[in-house]
């Protein structure tokens, strides 16, 4: 979430009509938590500081298109005939108008906010990562301190209690994509609550995000499930009429199969906007007392950094923990497809 | 005039439904995580050793009852 209020929330003339409320609140949160054609950092008397991102369109009617979202406020809001929409189906994203006048959406490739943030979440980690896997290159044996230690101490902390213990005895073949995934959604997860510019974005609370994890997790679980996993889920052991005539059973686990990646895809959309959100409206709580006189708005002001910082300490938490159960889930998930054939005939021959 | 409090409530009746919504699920989620620390609690006092295996099983049943609430939530803020 960035830091940008805009300037315009400041205190206005009291005793004005009540009804014009001086800061749409939810307006504001919803405006942080979206994705963006640029990169607000700040307003500063009533000029907006913000970084200018490409903005990548293929139109029917022009071709493909390629300019600086900066375009957009140098021309009042209109460029080539391409605007951001104000209201409606589109609202927030770049449009154009048909012949008929109504609003088309042109195919649109932009380097978002959002997308920007995950490029440079992901560039960071792979720098990271490589620096730590170059210590114990150079090094293998001699121990490690400071933060290629601690690091080791938090790998191992995953590989071992989660994915050796849950996956079972197939985890080689799957520790490299669950090692990605803890540290990707983990370390998008901090870098989101870090308000200034390479931070602040909305990345792992973006449907999107977590559409993509999800569904790569949906892939790989299924695509390396055994026989007796689709056995399972096409002719289980139950009654024949329950598969035959009317297949309720295989449509209860045909269910269970997209159930499982969607709640993943929910939970952590739904937890990391959610964090977002109470901060965005602490920080708003600040903004709406302002008028409101010296003693109640400077007691909510205190209260609300208060309540502010604890509630970070929270997010923290909540994007390790986040990062952990998805990951946790994928493994159980995995394990759930790698079911073997039973060996009762061995065990009877053996005893 | 009272069929124009009852419309002008009409339409204040959806927010509360959804700040019902959002209550309820808060308070079932609350009651059922909370359950679930108190076990795992006395479970990892009787067993400490057990305390590694118990820690996992907890945070599974809490992310699951997590996220049935939060798709109550979901479903109060975007589709109703």
């Amino acid at each position: 979430m960035s830091t940008s209020l805009s300037a315009e929330v400041v205190p206005q003339a009291e005793g004005s009509n009540p009804e014009a409320a001086p800061l749409d609140a939810k307006e504001l949160i919803l405006e942080h938590l979206k994705d963006d054609y640029e990169w607000h950092i700040a307003t500063y008397k009533n000029k907006k500081i913000s970084i200018p991102l490409p903005i990548i369109l293929y139109s029917k009617n022009s071709g493909a298109q390629l300019f600086s979202s900066a375009k957009f406020d140098q021309n009042n809001g209109c460029y080539k005939g391409f605007y951001i929409s104000k209201t409606g189906k589109y609202k927030g994203k770049v449009v154009e108008t048909d012949a008929s006048g109504n609003e088309i959406r042109p195919i649109d490739l932009s380097l978002t906010k959002n997308a920007l943030s995950l490029l440079i979440g992901s560039f960071l980690l792979i720098i990271f990562m490589l620096f730590i896997a170059r210590a114990y290159k150079n090094e293998p044996v001699k121990p490690k301190k400071g933060l290629v230690g601690a690091m080791e101490v938090f790998i191992l902390s995953v590989y071992d209690d989660v994915i050796k213990p849950v996956v079972g005895e197939d985890y080689k073949k799957y520790r490299y994509y669950l090692l990605t995934l803890f540290f990707f959604i983990f370390f998008n997860n901090i870098l989101g609550l870090v308000p200034i510019f390479p931070g602040g974005a909305n990345v792992t609370g973006n449907i999107a995000v977590t559409l993509t994890l999800a569904l790569s997790t949906f892939l790989i679980v299924n695509l390396t499930g055994t026989r007796e996993y689709y056995k399972g889920i096409f002719w289980p052991d139950v009654p024949v009429w329950l598969k035959f005539p009317f297949p309720l059973m295989i449509i209860i686990e045909l269910v269970g199969l997209i159930t499982k990646p969607f709640a993943l895809m929910i939970r952590l959309f739904a937890n990391i906007m959610a964090g977002h959100a109470i901060v965005l409206g602490l920080v708003s709580l600040i903004f709406i007392t302002a008028h409101m006189g010296a003693a109640l708005s400077s007691s909510m002001t205190g209260f609300s950094v208060v309540l502010i910082i604890f509630i970070y300490f929270i997010e923290m938490l909540v994007a390790y923990i986040q990062a952990y159960v998805f990951t946790i889930f994928t493994a159980i998930f995995i394990n759930g497809a790698r079911v073997k054939p039973p060996k009762t005939e061995k065990s009877l021959e053996s005893t | 005039m009272l069929l124009s409090i009852l419309l002008q409530v009409a339409t204040d009746i959806g927010i509360l439904g959804k700040a019902l919504t959002v209550a309820i699920t808060v308070i079932a989620a609350g009651f059922g995580i909370s359950k679930i620390g108190s076990s795992a609690m006395e479970g990892i006092a009787r067993q400490p050793e057990a305390g590694g295996d118990i820690r996992i099983s907890m945070i599974i049943a809490a992310a699951l009852i997590e996220g049935v609430a939060l798709f109550a939530i979901v479903v109060a803020g975007f589709i109703l």
